[in-house]
């Protein structure tokens, strides 16, 4: 208000050329320019830096061998491999639990306190540092179901860490579902489930596999977690249901040990930059998965 | 004779009584107006009528709605085959995000088997029935969403009447829509009353007194006054109803 006061000592000229305005505005648009050159650069140097020091190391033995210490050459497949078992068996767990409660909270449940009791505690659960789930899975996967440090104890692990992450991305996306469409399908004499099944998922689910291949990403970076529960280990099993009961080391992990026990930082960055390189494919595939879907719509 | 029978209907939201003793009757194969101010329960009302205040919590219903004579509220009554004979169309027209075919025969699909040509012939008679068939006949694997507002609401139209229903609850059905595709609305109404029963909410009076053969009369959850919509238009019985009529408040 005091401003509009000044317009009577101005003339509608001095108002309207008002210098000190744009010259706040101008200051304020390079501060912005700043922080999104210093965020975009920092990035960019991050990725470049691991790529330039990492992709001169992998060689096709390196992708397709496991380690030797007898011939003293260094592979990553069993660690591919695991990386591969783990993602699977964590999706195989978590997706029917993690959409079925999705379901339930955003369809089925009437008890509004209990929903949003539940909904604060998967929101805490999302915010617990990853190696909290590795010692509690350490105890009572590994140890307390007897099944030792294995690829399923780290799977049924990244299934607890992954689970909120999951539910809270397939709420979101059942939410986007208008109640219109609901209405729609029950004034037509549709069953709860029956419109479930032909409304709500096929309309939401650019979003939930959008979070799903989000939750992935995770799992593909996750270390801490599974340092303790499916272990460290590097021996070539090809065979899925015998790989579950070894200890395998994923890639994250692998890279972890290698620079830490090994000290050897050429194989902790070649395995980076493909880490690095799998993360960007899964936000391409999101873009991707967005954009097809998003048509049938 | 009254297909639909309200007696001493009382719906409470909570502790706010939105609709208090209604008692109205439905005659068959006519077009019944629901008018009223906004908040008056004439939508309520209708909801009640295939159950969608079903799905809002905190609701309790008491008193009686029949069709054909049976209660509606009784325990043993399947919901699912209630609303396939109590069609519904909606305000904003919903047509689902898939292709014109596949809305339409969605609801088919839901009550029985049939095979490819049952279903082809079941879309086109749907579609004829909402005046909508020459109109999409050439791209009914198009998206639903790609049709303009009035076309999507006789989609609506013709989804509701793709399960053979016997009642038509519109709730406002042209509120959204601009003046021609209302008029082609209004028309496909004065056609369907042949077949079916209708029972529409309006907010436009003109629209009510054009197309509707009974009227009734809301007023803060009370039914005020129901009768021939010529009777209400030109003989009010109660004072609210013709200050209403005339413009008075609204």
């Amino acid at each position: 208000m005091k401003s509009m006061s000044n317009t009577k000592d101005m003339t509608m000229k001095q108002w309207l050329h008002n210098k000190k305005r744009r010259s706040y505005s101008v200051i304020l648009l390079i501060f912005i320019g700043l922080c999104v050159t210093v965020a975009v650069s920092l990035i960019g140097i991050l990725i470049g830096f691991i790529l330039y020091r990492g992709l001169g190391h992998i060689s096709w033995e390196f992708l397709t061998t496991a380690r030797s210490a007898l011939r003293g050459t260094i592979g990553i497949l069993p660690n591919i491999l695991y990386t591969f078992y783990l993602i699977i068996t964590t999706l195989l767990i978590v997706l029917p639990i993690g959409i079925g409660a999705a379901i339930y909270l955003n369809e089925y449940a009437t008890n509004r306190r209990l929903v949003r009791i539940i909904e604060f505690t998967t929101e805490t659960l999302a915010g617990i540092p990853s190696i909290i789930y590795g010692l509690v899975g350490f105890l009572l996967f590994a140890q307390g179901l007897g099944l030792r440090v294995s690829i399923l104890a780290g799977a049924l692990t990244l299934s607890i860490l992954s689970l909120p992450t999951i539910v809270r991305t397939t709420q979101e996306a059942l939410r986007t579902v208008p109640l219109s469409y609901r209405e729609g399908a029950f004034a037509l004499g549709a069953t709860k489930w029956y419109m479930i099944r032909t409304i709500i998922l096929p309309s939401s689910i650019d979003g939930i596999i959008t979070g799903v291949i989000l939750a992935i990403g995770r799992m593909v970076g996750e270390s801490a977690a599974l340092l303790f529960t499916a272990g460290t280990g590097y021996a070539l099993v090809t065979n899925y249901f015998q790989a579950l009961g070894t200890s395998g080391g994923t890639l994250s992990v692998a890279l972890f040990v290698y620079a830490t026990e090994h000290g050897n930082f050429n194989v902790s960055f070649a395995i980076a930059s493909i880490l690095v390189i799998i993360v960007l494919l899964l936000n391409f595939s999101v873009k991707l998965v967005k954009r097809k879907l998003r048509k049938v719509k | 004779m009254n297909i639909i029978s309200a007696n001493k209907l009382s719906l409470h939201y909570g502790d706010f009584q939105a609709l208090r003793d209604i008692d109205l009757d439905v005659p068959a194969r006519e077009i019944t107006a629901l008018i009223g101010p906004s908040g008056c329960g004439k939508s309520t009302f209708l909801r009640t009528l295939n159950r969608m205040n079903d799905l809002i919590p905190g609701v309790k219903i008491t008193g009686e709605i029949t069709y054909h004579g049976e209660d509606i509220y009784a325990p043993q009554v399947d919901v699912t085959a209630l609303r396939k004979s109590i069609g519904m169309v909606f305000q904003k027209p919903n047509p689902f995000p898939m292709s014109i075919y596949d809305n339409i025969s969605y609801g088919p699909k839901l009550h029985a088997s049939l095979s490819k040509s049952e279903l082809n012939d079941l879309v086109e008679r749907s579609l004829h029935g909402a005046a909508l068939w020459d109109e999409v006949k050439d791209r009914l694997k198009k998206s639903a969403l790609s049709l303009s507002g009035g076309q999507q609401q006789r989609l609506c139209i013709a989804r509701a009447l793709s399960v053979s229903p016997d009642v038509l609850l519109m709730d406002e059905p042209t509120s959204a829509l601009d003046p021609a595709s209302t008029m082609k609305i209004e028309e496909l109404m004065g056609q369907l009353k042949q077949d079916y029963t209708v029972i529409i909410v309006t907010h436009n009076m003109q629209q009510a007194a054009r197309i509707s053969d009974k009227t009734a009369f809301f007023l803060t959850g009370d039914l005020v006054e129901s009768g021939q919509t010529d009777q209400i238009f030109t003989l009010p019985r109660d004072k609210r109803t013709e200050d209403y009529i005339t413009g008075r408040f609204g």
